[in-house]
């Protein structure tokens, strides 16, 4: 009960102030979230069908965190997040076509298919993965924090991790060399309130995540995660904390993912009731549309013209992902030793 | 989309209980909207719709046990969409693209193409010998432990995202006094003191070598790194790897590996076959002076990540080091220590201490030994060592780590791939014993390898006793 009252209670002195969006800004976060969720849906079907082998985490529900924080980031800063990671390499421009091939294990994949769903990259985009060690982003991003302030770089480290990673030593031990060393980044907790099938309450004496950094001095804030212009408006504030030169800062993204933790999920620790209740008063996407309705920012029609046109895009990711071939067997020896 | 297929929860189920539907005939559906529950012994799952339409049949009544994955277990047709249209892709591929092929094949199998071609051969390493030296270059007689300042010193100069960073590597001048002066040389941006939490820290340089930057961390010992091995190994070793060629981590984990003196069980390890087990990494373990220089420098120079052992007892050890303006070795290249035709021992690091004396006095009873020195351990330079035991029949092999798995083992079972013919004796191990280090001063030596083990092993593959 303390968790409903929690939420309830971020949702509501949210509601005072909540910054509005523009008819650009509404229409692209509307399209940048239903992008994902329709890439997801078609990444789940895939996996019953047995296209996608292995590990498959689905990010349907926390669309508006990496929505609203990439409105606030700028070009050149890096992201960095655990295995959950398609929304987010999606979101910053990465192709679909290469994200579904590489879930299919097919050599058009952005890892030339020897990744899989959990470890993408992309230098040009900046982002640094798609990691599968619960926590071993949070240093990694925090190095690369390191890296813009060593290099003088006006850029910052937005490092994803969950309420589960948020357990883990080493996110400590990097909070501390962090502030110490007063590094860009800036800390998205997604808590969604389930490490696979343990409650926050269930794993975690301090259930406020935004406060984990207060014995190092680090700022954080609480932020309803549905609601995707609250969260471009906390990061704006927390990006340009860091970008500024005052050091870290922690954004705890209260968000809720509908699907199972991976796609083999008893679906027993949480009530169907609580699912479908967040997903009936809360989705991210619904609220987009319905501002985008009741504004006048578009119609049935226009928003119709948009999932047409994403569907295309799906349809194209998923065509190419079951149709190119395997990697070469000759790729089973490279990229082991880098040249030089 | 029409058909809904029975979907698999994970990649090993073959097929499940429909337990319940959740729409009829008839019906509209949006992406989204649950459309029925399915059972596993293990799960449950929700299938949803991924497209919107009209539920036009129900295949599979609810409560059907044994429903194999991939079956049609309903019909749903969007607006305007024809059941004929449909009727064939029923049969066919299960995904919304019409194409044969990799699709097809994943329908039976759960996984596309199930690959039968054999594994192509693994590619050969080709190791560059050391590099010419300028004829009468000057010697210089140095430590080991100023062999390595020097070497990160002028890789330093050189290269500016070259920088540093462990415990006590700046102030305190380092704990074993590697990076002594680098603090006043390059200032405390480059020369990095952290907390101790060696987690975090191989975290942040594997990070900052991803945004490329190309960091020393050294570890006090590297028996702490042992908080940090996930990094090194998940995080930096399989980097390349993963990212299919994209994302490098060119970093150098480096510091005192192996047991020091009289630190017990704790603090006395070796890890060179713990770290030469893992592809994705180069690591190197020298026993000169000379060969600390040149390999450290590669190692920071590389591309790949570095696992380099150092050890604390030879850092007080001197060799003669050439004084040229750049001495880089190649990595992946044994150094014949001495050329011989009656027996091979083989060894790196410390062992190579055990080895050198045990030669010496082999030698003056008559033994031609030839002694080899790996320094790198991965990629391993097997080719010299097989070239030798062509040679010489025998193999005896040194090292301070556990026998089981260790660099020993690996040797022995190359030798018997590779150069069974050629053997006239087991390949023999001289090892630290089987147990953790023991603290009493008596048992700690027994516990290591000593000169005496390897003038028997000698003896035993020469048939000399």
């Amino acid at each position: 009960m303390a968790r409903k009252a929690a939420a309830a209670k971020v949702a509501s002195s949210a509601q005072s102030n909540v910054p509005d969006f523009t008819k650009d800004e509404e229409l692209r976060a509307y399209r940048d979230m239903l992008l994902i969720r329709r890439f997801e849906e078609k990444a789940g079907q895939m996996y019953g069908m047995g296209l996608i082998g292995g590990f498959c985490h689905l990010y349907i529900g926390q669309e508006a965190v990496v929505t609203g924080i990439n409105m606030a980031s700028q070009e050149g800063d890096a992201s960095i997040t655990g295995y959950r990671d398609h929304g987010h390499m999606l979101v910053i421009g990465m192709e679909p076509k290469g994200v579904m091939a590489e879930l299919t294990g097919r050599g058009g994949g952005l890892s030339k298919g020897k990744g899989g769903s959990m470890h993408m990259f992309s230098n040009e985009h900046r982002f640094y993965g798609g990691n599968g060690i619960v926590g071993a982003q949070v240093s990694l991003g925090t190095g690369l924090a390191f890296a813009a302030k060593y290099r003088g770089e006006n850029t910052v480290s937005l490092t994803y991790f969950g309420d589960g990673a948020a357990n883990q030593g080493q996110v400590y031990e990097s909070f501390n060399m962090a502030k110490l060393w007063n590094l860009p980044v800036v800390y998205i907790i997604e808590n969604n309130r389930y490490a696979m099938g343990t409650s926050v309450e269930r794993a975690s004496a301090q259930t406020d995540f935004s406060r984990r950094g207060i014995g190092f001095g680090i700022e954080g804030e609480q932020v309803d995660g549905m609601d995707v212009r609250l969260v471009r408006d906390a990061a704006a504030r927390a990006i340009e904390h860091a970008r500024s030169g005052k050091g870290p800062y922690i954004l705890e993204m209260m968000t809720y993912r509908y699907r199972g933790h991976s796609m083999s999920d008893p679906a027993k620790y949480r009530s169907k009731d609580e699912v479908s209740t967040m997903r009936a008063e809360r989705d991210p996407i619904e609220q987009s549309k319905k501002r985008i309705l009741d504004r006048g920012y578009g119609s049935e029609e226009s928003l119709k013209l948009i999932e047409t046109e994403i569907r295309a895009i799906v349809t194209e990711a998923a065509d190419f992902a079951t149709s190119d071939p395997e990697p070469d067997v000759s790729e089973l020896w490279t990229d082991v030793y880098a040249e030089a | 989309m029409p058909n809904i297929l029975m979907p698999a929860l994970s990649p090993t189920m073959e097929e499940g209980k429909l337990a319940k539907w959740l729409v009829k005939v008839g019906d509209t559906v949006s992406p989204g909207d649950v459309l029925a529950e399915i059972e596993t012994d293990k799960a449950t799952m929700e299938v949803e719709s991924v497209d919107s339409g009209t539920v036009t049949k129900i295949l599979v009544e609810a409560g059907t046990e044994g429903v194999k994955v991939n079956t049609p277990i309903a019909l749903v047709l969007a607006e305007g969409e024809q059941e004929s249209e449909a009727a064939p892709k029923a049969e066919a591929a299960p995904a919304e693209s019409e194409k044969p092929g990799p699709d097809a094949a994943a329908a039976e199998t759960s996984m596309p193409t199930v690959n039968e071609t054999k594994a192509p051969a693994a590619p050969r390493l080709e190791a560059a010998a050391d590099p010419d030296l300028p004829e009468g270059v000057e010697m210089v007689e140095m430590t080991v432990r100023q062999a390595l300042n020097e070497a990160m010193a002028e890789e330093l100069r050189r290269d500016e995202t070259v920088f540093v960073m462990g415990e006590e590597v700046a102030e305190y001048q380092g704990a074993y006094k590697i990076t002594q002066g680098l603090l006043q040389e390059f200032g405390a941006k480059r020369i990095i003191d952290t907390p101790i939490t060696e987690h975090g820290f191989a975290g942040i340089g594997v990070g900052a070598a991803f945004a490329g930057l190309r960091p020393i961390v050294e570890f006090m010992t590297w028996n702490f790194a042992m908080q940090a091995i996930d990094q090194i190994i998940n995080s930096a070793a399989k980097q390349l790897y993963m990212s299919g060629g994209q994302v490098t981590a060119p970093i150098v984990f480096r510091g005192p590996n192996g047991a020091a003196a009289r630190v017990a069980a704790q603090h006395s390890q070796d890890f060179s076959a713990w770290y030469s087990h893992v592809p994705g990494l180069y690591v190197i373990a020298p026993y000169s002076a000379a060969d600390a220089k040149g390999l450290l420098k590669a190692a920071i120079r590389s591309n790949t990540p570095v696992v380099f052992l150092e050890n604390e007892i030879l850092y007080g050890s001197t060799g003669l080091v050439p004084k040229v303006d750049d001495y880089v070795l190649p990595i992946g290249k044994a150094r014949i220590a001495r050329k011989g035709k009656d027996v091979t021992i083989v060894s790196f690091s410390m062992g190579m201490r055990y080895a050198t004396q045990a030669t010496e006095k082999l030698v003056a009873q008559g033994v031609d030994v030839e002694l080899i020195d790996l320094r790198t351990l991965r990629p391993m330079d097997i080719d010299t060592v097989i070239e030798s035991v062509k040679k010489t029949g025998r193999c005896v092999t040194v090292e301070e780590g556990w026998p089981q798995g260790g660099i020993g083992a690996e040797i022995a079972a190359q030798l018997m791939e590779k150069a069974f013919d050629y053997l006239d004796a087991p390949v023999t191990r001289v090892t630290g014993k089987d147990v953790p280090m023991p603290y009493a001063a008596n048992l700690e030596k027994l516990a290591l390898p000593n000169v005496d083990e390897v003038i028997a092993a000698v003896n035993a593959v020469t048939y000399r006793s």
